[in-house]
């Protein structure tokens, strides 16, 4: 099983797929001359030609709206969104096209698209370039939003992606991109709504995908030490969501943590608790913990940026209050 | 049926009369003006409908416009595609699609050219070609460039239609589609025929308030894209332009554009009933210039049409409709459990 970086695993696969079948085409800001953002399509220009590899003007509106009719007609368009946060550009075609076409015309056609690039905060970008928009289209029927943690995850879950029937959203985390691990050989891929338990243990769950699943696995280390053994599952897909695998471990540990990298109000994290509560409720020991940043515009400043996001040790201690061994926060969230 | 005689401007007849056309073109127009009757029949029934309450939702009729449909639709083969937006009755209609699926579907019954999901603005019939009407103006507009593309990258000679109104060309996803469109119409890959419906309004604000220059043919100059404006009352007019644009776009794989002057005789839509933003004798004075009198007109200068050809046609056209609704009403509803299928696919 070879070794690859998250970026790599990425690329490899959009080689593999564009080799498989010329109706895969890449769209998107600077992928090609310039080799894209993260390097994610560096030469690719080179390889597939500038029909295959299409350099589009700024319009995310323009460029994702005609993927989505790409799509319709039989190509498999694999979009760059340079980053997440300028996605909100194309969300009416996103929401009021890709997501809803196979709907409306009755099952006539579908868009299958993905479209790809970074996801969430952490390396300074300041307000507008650092949002977890997860979220919001995790929100919506008919699209698929899946949030690869490792280069494995990142190479099964885009392959799935690309030969799916339907609108993927795929989130990539900027800060993972050097990560590297071992990514299994072949026509390797993931299924989506399938959840991984990453870390087996009896006292507390805890469900964390993307980055935070490596701020996760750190805090069961911690947990470990004070004799608390921690289950972290990694959910790889918000949409389709496996609630199976979180209620059946909630159900043997009867405590659960639930993390995501932003803002609580009405994110994935409400998403997750709802379903366990849902799913176990009976056997629920103490009320599910939310772990989130702060509900705030992300800072520029490393100190306040540092402030704003989860660390090992909030998921830590909302983990010890599941537990009673940890007092609740004193004066509630800025946000309550 | 209400009004059984279209008037006519007799003036602009009289010139068209003097315009000279081959045989078959006529005898095709003859079928084409049938088609038109047909479908200002369909589309008065459609608002009868809505106010027997067996239509719900939005309803945008298309009297008044259908030259414009019309003539380019004539002019496409059964392997080109299209796209509009949510007026786009007289497009499925035009296309093919039989009218009581398209009754159907405004009925919001199963047997619907969209199973009943979609409704007034959402028909589709992708088998002829017609990859759907949509509610949200310009945002079909990228995926017709999108789709022009495909058919090119897969390397037919296929054309996609974009119709669109005259409200569209003020939004973002007009601009980004056509700067799209002229780039890679560069590259030999966008064989798009983009048709602006100006009928005046976008929903109750004139052009003059809603667009710095009301020429819109003009708008296409910024993307490289040729462009012409026509009467868009006129079906040889239109039909001539159609004739153009689709070979070149067929030819060269580029974009070429249409600004098809028209007018739409109902409200925006089903609700719009007083009409503040134009005059009684606005319209009227609109309807002496009926792009189906006119043909009519035309039809019998050429020996094509006379009184009992006209009524028989009506009469048709009487049946049509009538069976149409017959065939809506009598449908079954979707099931329950439909509401759930068409979500996702099965791949993943």
């Amino acid at each position: 099983m070879p070794e690859l970086s998250y970026r790599d695993a990425i690329r490899s696969t959009l080689i593999e797929e564009m080799d498989r079948d010329t109706a895969v085409v890449l769209l998107g800001e600077d992928i090609g001359q310039y080799q894209g953002t993260f390097r994610i399509t560096a030469d690719l220009l080179n390889r597939y030609g500038p029909t295959r590899v299409i350099d589009t003007p700024i319009s995310e509106l323009g460029f994702v709206g005609a993927a989505i009719g790409m799509a319709m007609l039989g190509l498999r368009p694999v979009v760059e969104m340079m980053t997440w946060n300028f996605s909100l550009l194309a969300y009416d075609q996103i929401v009021n096209n890709a997501a809803k076409i196979r709907y409306f015309s009755g099952g006539q056609v579908n868009a299958p698209l993905v479209i790809r690039g970074p996801n969430g905060a952490g390396v300074q970008l300041s307000a507008q370039h650092s949002q977890s928009l997860e979220a919001i289209y995790a929100h919506v029927p008919g699209l698929h939003v899946v949030v690869p943690a490792t280069p494995a995850e990142a190479k099964g879950l885009l392959r799935t992606a690309i030969r799916g029937t339907d609108p993927v959203i795929y989130l990539e985390h900027a800060a993972l991109y050097a990560m590297k691990g071992d990514v299994p050989d072949g026509d390797f891929r993931l299924p989506f709504g399938r959840a991984e338990v990453v870390r087996h243990g009896r006292d507390v769950t805890i469900v964390a995908y993307s980055r935070m699943l490596h701020v996760a696995l750190e805090a069961a280390e911690t947990l470990a030490a004070e004799g608390i053994e921690a289950e972290v599952i990694n959910p790889r897909t918000l949409r389709p969501l496996d609630r199976t695998t979180m209620v059946e471990s909630v159900s043997r540990t009867h405590r659960a943590v639930v993390v995501q990298e932003q803002w609580l109000p009405f994110g994935a994290a409400a998403e997750l608790a709802a379903s366990i509560t849902e799913g176990a409720f009976d056997l629920l020991d103490a009320p599910v913990e939310r772990v989130g940043g702060a509900d705030v515009p992300l800072p520029y400043a490393r100190n306040l940026e540092l402030l704003a996001l989860p660390h090992a040790e909030d998921i830590v201690r909302a983990a010890r209050r599941t537990l009673y061994r940890e007092t609740p926060a004193a004066g509630g969230r800025s946000d309550a | 049926m209400g009004d059984r005689t279209f008037r006519t401007n007799e003036k602009k007849a009289a010139a068209v009369a003097t315009t000279s056309r081959d045989g078959p073109d006529l005898q095709d127009a003859l079928s084409w003006y049938r088609q038109m009757v047909i479908a200002r029949r369909f589309e008065e029934e459609t608002e009868r409908a809505f106010r027997r309450g067996k239509i719900g939702g939005y309803l945008h009729v298309y009297s008044g416009q259908e030259a414009v449909a019309a003539g380019f639709l004539a002019e496409i083969r059964p392997d080109d595609i299209f796209f509009t937006s949510y007026r786009d009755h007289a497009h499925a209609l035009f296309r093919g699609s039989p009218p009581g699926a398209v009754m159907a579907e405004l009925f919001g019954k199963a047997a619907g050219l969209a199973r009943g999901k979609g409704g007034s603005m959402h028909l589709f019939d992708v088998p002829r070609g017609f990859y759907g009407g949509y509610g949200i103006v310009g945002g079909h507009i990228p995926l017709a460039v999108g789709a022009a593309y495909a058919l090119r990258y897969r390397g037919g000679d296929q054309v996609c239609l974009c119709f669109m109104g005259d409200g569209a060309i003020n939004s973002g996803a007009f601009h980004e589609s056509m700067n799209l469109a002229g780039l890679w119409g560069h590259a030999g890959l966008c064989p798009l025929v983009v048709i602006v419906e100006n009928n005046q309004f976008a929903m109750g604000t004139s052009l003059a308030q809603s667009s710095a220059i009301t020429e819109l043919a003009r708008r296409f100059d910024a993307y490289a894209i040729p462009a012409e404006r026509v009467d868009g009352m006129d079906f040889f007019e239109v039909r001539a332009a159609a004739r153009r644009a689709v070979a070149q776009a067929r030819g060269a794989g580029r974009p070429v554009a249409v600004e098809a002057l028209t007018y739409r005789f109902s409200g925006h839509g089903a609700a719009d009933v007083f009409q503040p933003y134009r005059t009684k004798d606005e319209i009227e004075q609109a309807r002496r210039r009926d792009p189906i009198a006119s043909l009519e007109a035309r039809l019998r200068e050429a020996g094509l049409l006379d009184d009992s050809r006209v009524s028989a046609i009506l009469d048709e056209a009487e049946a049509i409709v009538q069976d149409a609704v017959r065939f809506a009403e009598e449908s079954e509803a979707p099931a329950p459990d439909a509401l759930t299928t068409d979500v996702y696919g099965d791949g993943a």
